[in-house]
């Protein structure tokens, strides 16, 4: 592989960057394969990556019907946290905090890190006492978790309506200074690069269509390339994995729902933090060309259409400018949708499944991007040594029916509220 | 935006509406003894398919009746809507 640095940087700028290598290759699909990850998001290269790296698997093919950063990697507004109360969800992602604080140097490739302070504004006493008791939970955990009054938060946000006339007046927030952003194409690139270095196949616009199941156990994937013989396949299609479960007559508990995000046209440097609203959902921050970023809540209806509608948009901006008032002079330049796994309990599952060799990774919900390498670390340990590792311990399948539900505060569908 | 047929105040913009999901799912008779696996299925399980969906909507800004519809998960046609005791 060839290294990124200063000197290749100079290097080629003396022949006009025209011979620089491709960052992956280009491989055909082999006959037979030791691993096939179904889906190349971040999690499925992830897992690819951390397969060869941390388990010496390398006969592994990546499957991806698109190609490498069009699912949901790519549509994300890349926020990193692990501001979680409950010990699975707080434990888990704080140790993929630590795999992001080195994550360029592991893949030689610039992701972008950026630990700018991720805060949740609170619009209430009782608000603040909450957000107090999940500071205290995640210190508890060892994440970094601070409360921040009004007077500091005017000099961190000065363009927040902090006055008594707002419609839901800002009293405090909680703030986890490490949680931030990422660039998130470098991230699906990174690790694109990093797997196929360690000699995983990256085969993209190949659409995984069916599995060959024989006793109890999968022996093969069929494609729209065809068919190939594998022990083992991991799953990380994200919105689409109940259409692939259902080809293995597996039903989860999963409902798939598009979520929208915009950018605005940038403008000079106004916000220096990831901001969340806690009167309603709404959060944004500011990308390095200047655009605001942001987003909020899911359409609200099952779907697979990787495209929103108006009314949603404007409800969650109605709510940025009730945040931050002069968001409303502000054009959008772009918006888009991904379409989400949510599980019913608003986390993940990472887990074996029934069938020998079909592990599962999914129900990421609206976080899934922060927990890209956690996620594959997790995954990749899961698959290789056929049983969870203790970060992903909980994240199992069967606890809808045991009743060991992670009901991290209202991410879920929700609707078996309703 | 979605426009969804009311069965009881005729068309009207999707901002009226609000979302129920899945149709199809039947709360256990009371009293009846049914299984864990049986409970699961009612609680945590929902069709979710890529086309076809049969679906419970609410005119919650309307005449606030529940209703069943038929839509398209990928493209939101909408096919058909009828009141809850009527065929989809
Ligand atoms: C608008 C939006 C904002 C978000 N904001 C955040 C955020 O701020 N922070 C955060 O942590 N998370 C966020 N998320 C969630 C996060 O993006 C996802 O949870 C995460 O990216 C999902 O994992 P992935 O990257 O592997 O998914 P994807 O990138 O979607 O990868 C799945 C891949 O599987 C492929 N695939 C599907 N079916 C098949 C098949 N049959 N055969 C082969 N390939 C197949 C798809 O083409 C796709 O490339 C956001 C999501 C959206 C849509
Ligand atoms: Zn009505």
């Amino acid at each position: 592989m060839q290294k990124y640095s200063i000197f290749s940087l100079i290097k080629n700028s003396f022949s006009n960057h025209q011979n620089w290598e491709p960052a992956w290759r280009d491989p055909e699909l082999k006959k037979e394969y030791d691993v096939v990850i179904v889906g190349g998001g971040g999690h499925g290269l992830a897992t690819a990556y951390y397969l060869a790296k941390e388990h010496k698997i390398t006969n592994v093919a990546i499957l991806e019907k698109g190609w490498i950063g069009g699912g949901n990697v790519g549509r994300n507004t890349t926020i990193l946290r692990s501001n979680y109360m409950w010990d699975a969800n707080g434990l888990f992602y704080e140790y993929g905090m630590k795999l992001w604080e080195n994550l360029s140097q592991e893949l030689n490739y610039n992701v972008m890190y950026s630990p700018r302070g991720v805060i949740n504004l609170a619009h209430s006493d009782a608000q603040l006492n909450v957000f107090a008791r999940r500071g205290n939970s995640m210190r508890l955990n060892g994440i970094d978790a601070i409360m921040l009054s009004k007077e500091e938060l005017i000099t961190k946000i000065p363009f927040a309506d902090f006055s008594n006339s707002a419609r839901f007046p800002i009293f405090g927030a909680l703030m986890q200074p490490k949680g931030g952003t990422a660039r998130h194409d470098a991230v699906a690139w990174g690790y694109a690069r990093g797997a196929d270095n360690l000699g995983v196949d990256i085969i993209q616009h190949c659409e995984v269509t069916g599995f060959d199941v024989q006793n109890g156990k999968i022996i093969g994937v069929q494609t729209s390339r065809g068919n190939i013989k594998t022990k083992k396949i991991g799953l990380c299609v994200a919105g689409n994995t109940s259409l692939l479960a259902s080809k293995l007559n597996m039903k989860l508990p999963i409902e798939s729902h598009v979520l929208q995000a915009c950018v605005s046209e940038p403008v000079k440097p106004f916000l220096d933090h990831v901001v969340t609203f806690g009167a309603g959902h709404f959060y944004c921050s500011q990308s390095d060309k200047g655009e605001m970023v942001m987003g909020g809540d899911l359409d609200g209806y099952n779907s697979y259409a990787q495209r929103g509608n108006l009314p949603t948009l404007q409800h969650v901006l109605s709510e940025g400018v009730a945040m931050f008032p002069n968001l409303s002079r502000l054009k959008m330049l772009r918006t888009w949708g991904g379409i989400m796994d949510m599980s019913m309990d608003g986390s993940p599952i990472i887990d074996k499944t029934h069938i020998e060799g079909v592990y599962l990774n999914c129900g990421w919900c609206y976080g899934g991007f922060k927990a890209t390498p956690v996620s594959g670390w997790t995954f990749a340990y899961t698959i290789a040594q056929d049983h969870p590792h203790e970060l992903n311990s909980k994240f199992r399948l069967n606890r809808f029916h045991t009743g060991h539900l992670i009901d991290e505060k209202g991410v879920g569908t929700k609707t078996w509220i309703g | 935006m979605l426009e969804i047929k009311c069965p009881y105040c005729g068309k009207r913009s999707q901002n009226e509406f609000s979302y129920g999901g899945d149709a199809k799912i039947k709360r256990p008779e009371l009293g009846k003894e049914i299984s864990d696996k049986e409970w699961d299925n009612f609680v945590y399980y929902r069709d979710n398919p890529k086309g076809k969906h049969s679906e419970l909507w609410h005119h919650i800004s309307g005449c606030r009746q529940w209703f069943k519809v038929s839509r398209d998960t990928a493209s939101h046609e909408i096919f058909k809507t009828a009141k809850l005791d009527e065929d989809l």
